[in-house]
């Protein structure tokens, strides 16, 4: 799971890591997805220096593993910070004043959408849709559901 | 006799503090020294009472709601509780509706395959077991279910495409990515009733020679996945998976796969390619996934509500089923009710009922108590309604001859401080974001269509502007392979019909016009 433990202490790089998740699960059919998720999961993102030990466990070239890396939002390509908030900017929060919310948190981390707070603390990612529509505005917050979220929820959730 | 308590183990109702509320209670139990048993279930789909605590009594759950921690005490005590609902199935907000699918959702434990068959469950299998495969497809086909997913085609069809096509190996895909805002009803089944989507799974095996299934979950939904993981440890351990289901003939596993935050997954061919472990990228058509799809095989690939409404018509008989609804819309269709609305939820009912009944009478109007003023229905490639055409009915034609649709069932409701230029702007940008890039209209004509509505907003040159953008969504909707780039006109157009003093709001300093 990509989400799920988004705040706890990440491995350092290690590419026999690397190697041996790959070839854990590169049995599975279509593993280059699973694989992916497990190193996102393990580093807290995908190196790009794990790609060519990726693409040669699995027999692939280094630009199509580059190519699924680089196409979804969940693959990081360098570390996130301590904690992760994606916040949803879909219709269903668009309506519950979504964009407020997300104007008070940029302005309080001094971060915009895509950002990392400058103490490394805090990312704040946009999210489309987390499926608790009836209870927007909405967050994950390193994993965790909120409904009805504002700012200063938000803030003490991750320590600010 | 022991007191069974039900609280919701749903993300929804944990995102308002249902584990917070769950926790007290048992520390309650301990502290009372009381004969009472604490049981996780899914939710009932009325999000505004969450967290929803429910007592057994004699004549039926009595429910409590919305409860906050410091509300558990009382519960336990004799005097009236300020937050007493009466009895849960009494609520007209449940009562009026017509659950099928949702039969036993926050009802039964989730996890628990014997409340499950207490409940109903493996019916349908069990009936199915008896049947010959083309005669379960031919059940499916007269019970005139169609594609839940939003797209609207007859499942029984495209099964019956799979079942003639022959091959050594076949799969059953089932699209849990779920992206569209305002919908919910997938990930609250898969959380809330996941062994009557294994089980429409298996039946759907059986009837085309599958017998191996994927569950593809958005990794939005990650609490859907946990659940439909230990979900299918459990259907392993009772046989309802493996070589011989439930001790048939019949072998049929699943895997779970988790997607990456890609939207256009939700479009089936892209989602294939992602299970492949591939870019998720559109494929052409044909040959269709029920000739060639996973891994080139034949492939029934079908949303999570089709595949969890088959257990019902083979249980009940297609004839059962197909005696609700409307039209050419048959069953029931679990509408989901979001946004800016005071009682948001899930509201399983045949077609037909009006937009007016679901969102006034349903809803009870807006969260913020101003007057709404549009709903946006079937995802962000759906039209936005203006409340004059409240009136239409929710099946799939009636709202085809409106230019919208129902989509996956979500409504979404705005009040009267929306902005519909911006909302239009909105879905050109989401568009771009979550292009997949295969096709130049979608890709390119995206963002330069938000570019336009930028100018409009700015009140550049409006008139030209709204011709431009008009035309582009002309372009879009001949012009792309699936239904990203095909149907972003329709919220985009529907906004500049229905609500065109938006897109003119900063013309006045425009003298030419």
């Amino acid at each position: 799971m990509t989400v799920s433990a988004n705040s706890r202490a990440r491995a350092e790089l290690d590419l026999d890591v690397v190697r041996d998740i790959a070839q854990q699960l590169h049995g599975l059919d279509g593993a280059l997805l699973p694989i992916l998720h497990a190193i996102n999961d393990h580093f807290g993102y995908v190196d790009p220096r794990a790609l060519p030990v990726i693409a040669d466990v699995l027999n692939l070239t280094r630009a199509e593993v580059h190519g699924v890396v680089s196409f979804y939002h969940d693959f990081r390509t360098a570390p996130a910070g301590r904690h992760v908030v994606k916040i949803c900017r879909a219709e269903a929060c668009q309506a519950m004043g979504c964009d407020r919310v997300i104007a008070d948190l940029e302005a309080a981390l001094n971060v915009t959408l895509g950002g990392t707070s400058a103490d490394a603390q805090v990312t704040l990612e946009a999210v489309y849709c987390l499926g608790n529509c009836a209870l927007s505005p909405v967050a994950l917050i390193d994993g965790e559901l909120y409904g009805r979220i504002d700012a200063a929820r938000a803030l003490a959730r991750v320590g600010k | 006799m022991t007191q069974l308590i039900y609280v919701p183990d749903d993300a929804s109702a944990l995102s308002v503090g249902a584990g917070e509320v769950a926790a007290a209670i048992s520390a309650e139990i301990i502290k009372r020294g009381l004969d009472a048993k604490l049981i996780r279930t899914g939710s009932r789909g009325m999000f505004w009472l969450e967290p929803l605590v429910e007592f057994a009594t004699p004549q039926g759950r009595s429910g409590f709601g919305p409860v906050g921690v410091a509300d558990v005490a009382a519960l336990f005590d004799s005097a009236p509780h300020p937050l007493a609902l009466g009895l849960v199935e009494d609520i007209p907000y449940l009562k009026s509706q017509q659950r099928l699918t949702f039969a036993r959702c926050g009802i039964t434990d989730p996890l628990s395959l014997q409340d499950y068959q207490a409940h109903g469950g493996l019916q349908g299998l069990r009936n199915a077991l008896q049947m010959t495969p083309s005669s379960i497809v031919e059940q499916v086909i007269a019970s005139g279910l169609r594609g839940r997913g939003g797209a609207g085609f007859p499942t029984g069809i495209k099964w019956r495409t799979v079942a003639d096509t022959p091959a050594e190996q076949k799969y059953i895909v089932c699209n849990a990515d779920e992206g569209d805002s305002g919908t919910f009803a997938d990930r609250m089944l898969m959380e809330g009733d996941p062994f009557l989507l294994i089980e429409g799974m298996v039946i759907a095996g059986i009837a085309v020679g599958a017998s191996k299934g994927f569950i593809y979950i958005r990794s939005e939904y990650p609490h859907a996945f946990a659940k439909m993981t230990r979900a299918i440890e459990i259907a392993r351990r009772e046989h309802l998976l493996g070589a011989a289901v439930l001790g048939s003939q019949y072998e049929f596993d699943l895997e779970l796969r988790l997607g990456a935050g890609a939207y256009i997954c939700g479009e089936e061919t892209s989602l294939l390619e992602s299970l492949e472990g591939k870019r998720g990228q559109v494929r052409p058509k044909p040959p269709l996934p029920a000739i060639a799809g996973l891994f080139g095989k034949p492939t029934v690939i079908n949303n999570v509500l089709s595949l969890a409404a088959v257990p019902t018509i083979l249980a009940e008989g297609a004839e059962f089923y197909r005696d609700f609804g409307s039209g050419r819309s048959r069953g029931t269709m679990p509408i989901q009710l979001a946004g800016n609305i005071k009682h948001g939820g899930l509201i399983e009912r045949a077609f037909g009922l009006s937009l007016r009944e679901i969102i006034e009478e349903y809803g009870g109007g807006t969260a913020s108590g101003r007057p709404v003023r549009a709903a946006q229905v079937g995802g962000p490639l759906g039209s936005y309604w203006p409340a004059r055409l409240f009136d239409t009915a929710f099946d799939y034609e009636a709202f085809a001859e409106k230019s919208g649709m129902i989509g996956h069932g979500g409504v979404v409701v705005f009040d009267d401080t929306v902005d519909l230029a911006k909302q239009a702007r909105f879905a050109l940008e989401f568009c771009a974001i979550e292009s997949c890039g295969k096709c130049t209209p979608c890709r390119i004509g995206s963002t330069r269509g938000a570019e336009t509505m930028d100018k409009i907003i700015q009140g550049e040159q409006v008139s030209e502007n709204i011709t431009l953008v008009r035309d582009l969504c002309e372009v879009l909707r001949d012009g792309s392979l699936c239904a990203l780039g095909g149907l972003t006109p329709m919220p985009v157009l529907s906004a500049l019909d229905h609500f065109p003093e938006d897109f003119r709001r900063h013309q006045q300093h425009e003298a030419a016009e």
